[in-house]
């Protein structure tokens, strides 16, 4: 992938995630200020569809947008250069989405 | 300044000696009006460090060779008055940053210039000069674009100021990705794409973090940040199909 993909990649994932990151977090204030059990929380997430597509976006953005910005602070700060580097980022992506994905379904999937 | 009547003044200048290994010797230098930090340099090397290494030409800010770093900021020296600089009546010179250091305050400009060449930073002619002259309008939006970076003088100042250039030794630098982006607007070039793409390239202008030191520094009042960020707006461009004819 060129310089440009990852350039246009990590600037459309960064417009992604800015309301998704807000609203998780606003959510976050929310929940804790009303009192939300974790029970009360999952009745509201479990088969919502709504849900499945916010965070789902959430952890796919996240997946693409920090691996590429890791790789440009690593090739500014370190040597380490080329395709094991980009061979790490690849398998840090697929981790994201690995752990970011067992939660989603978590949240929202049906006991 | 010196005081009228009074005894004349003297700075206390810290010039550093030796290549990357060295040290900072200490001069005491007569302090004159309109006092240039290469009148400095110069009175050092020909009143008491005759074997100083320094680099100049035209000593009026168009050769560009006579940048270095006084106080910790790179200038060009010929154009840059002590009284605007020395804090205290002391200087502290040293080399250019981000480029190896040959001898005393000489610096090997062979990185800049080979980062130049990476970017493509060279004119493509497309006529001989058996044909009639293009014909550009001064006014048109790629001439003004190409115009507002034109003026370069290859002092190494900007790459000297850069962060990003320090960090990776791959990035190309303000100054020759700003030679390319007045090349990708001179239509008379016959390769602009081709520029596009090695300023593009890795290392190239999507590197730039927007610091804007090149721009705070650049001797000339050139903006590199802005060339920059228009190579970075057309490479988007060519890549969605709307980039250079």
């Amino acid at each position: 992938m060129t310089p440009v993909w990852l350039f246009l990649a990590q600037r459309l994932t960064a417009l992604i995630l800015a309301p998704l990151v807000i609203a998780h977090l606003a959510m976050i204030l929310i929940v804790a200020d009303g009192g939300l059990t974790a029970a009360e929380i999952l009745d509201r997430t479990r088969g919502s569809v709504g849900w499945g597509l916010f965070y789902g976006t959430f952890v796919l953005a996240a997946a693409i947008h920090g691996p590429i910005g890791l790789r440009n602070v690593i090739q500014e700060h370190t040597p380490w250069r080329g395709r094991s580097l980009d061979a790490a980022m690849l398998v840090l992506g697929g981790l994201l989405v690995t752990l970011g994905g067992r939660a989603v379904v978590a949240v929202v999937g049906q006991p | 300044m010196g005081e009228p009547g009074g005894a004349r003044e003297t700075l206390t200048v810290e010039v550093w000696r030796g290549g990357e290994a060295g040290r900072f010797e200490t001069y005491d230098v007569p302090q004159g009006a309109n006092q240039t930090v290469l009148d400095v340099v110069t009175w050092i090397q020909r009143h008491a460090e005759p074997a100083l290494a320094y680099r100049f030409a035209c000593r009026v800010g168009v050769c560009g060779s006579c940048a270095m770093t006084v106080n910790g900021r790179p200038r060009w020296t010929c154009r840059t008055h002590v009284s605007r600089v020395a804090r205290g009546r002391r200087l502290r010179i040293e080399p250019l940053r981000n480029l190896p250091r040959i001898k005393d305050l000489a610096v090997d400009m062979t990185p800049f210039f080979e980062k130049w060449q990476r970017a493509q930073g060279r004119f493509t002619p497309t006529r001989t000069r058996a044909e009639p002259m293009a014909v550009v309008r001064p006014e048109s939006a790629p001439r003004r674009a190409a115009d507002a970076g034109i003026e370069c003088i290859n002092c190494g100042v900007c790459h000297a100021a850069c962060d990003v250039v320090g960090w990776d030794p791959d990035y190309l630098g303000p100054a020759s990705l700003n030679r390319a982006w007045t090349l990708v607007n001179d239509v008379r070039d016959g390769d602009r794409h081709g520029v596009l793409k090695a300023a593009s390239a890795g290392g190239g202008c999507h590197s730039c973090h927007t610091h804007g030191s090149c721009v705070e520094h650049c001797p000339v009042g050139i903006n590199p940040t802005a060339g920059i960020a228009g190579l970075k707006r057309q490479s988007l461009l060519d890549l969605v199909g709307g980039g250079l004819p």
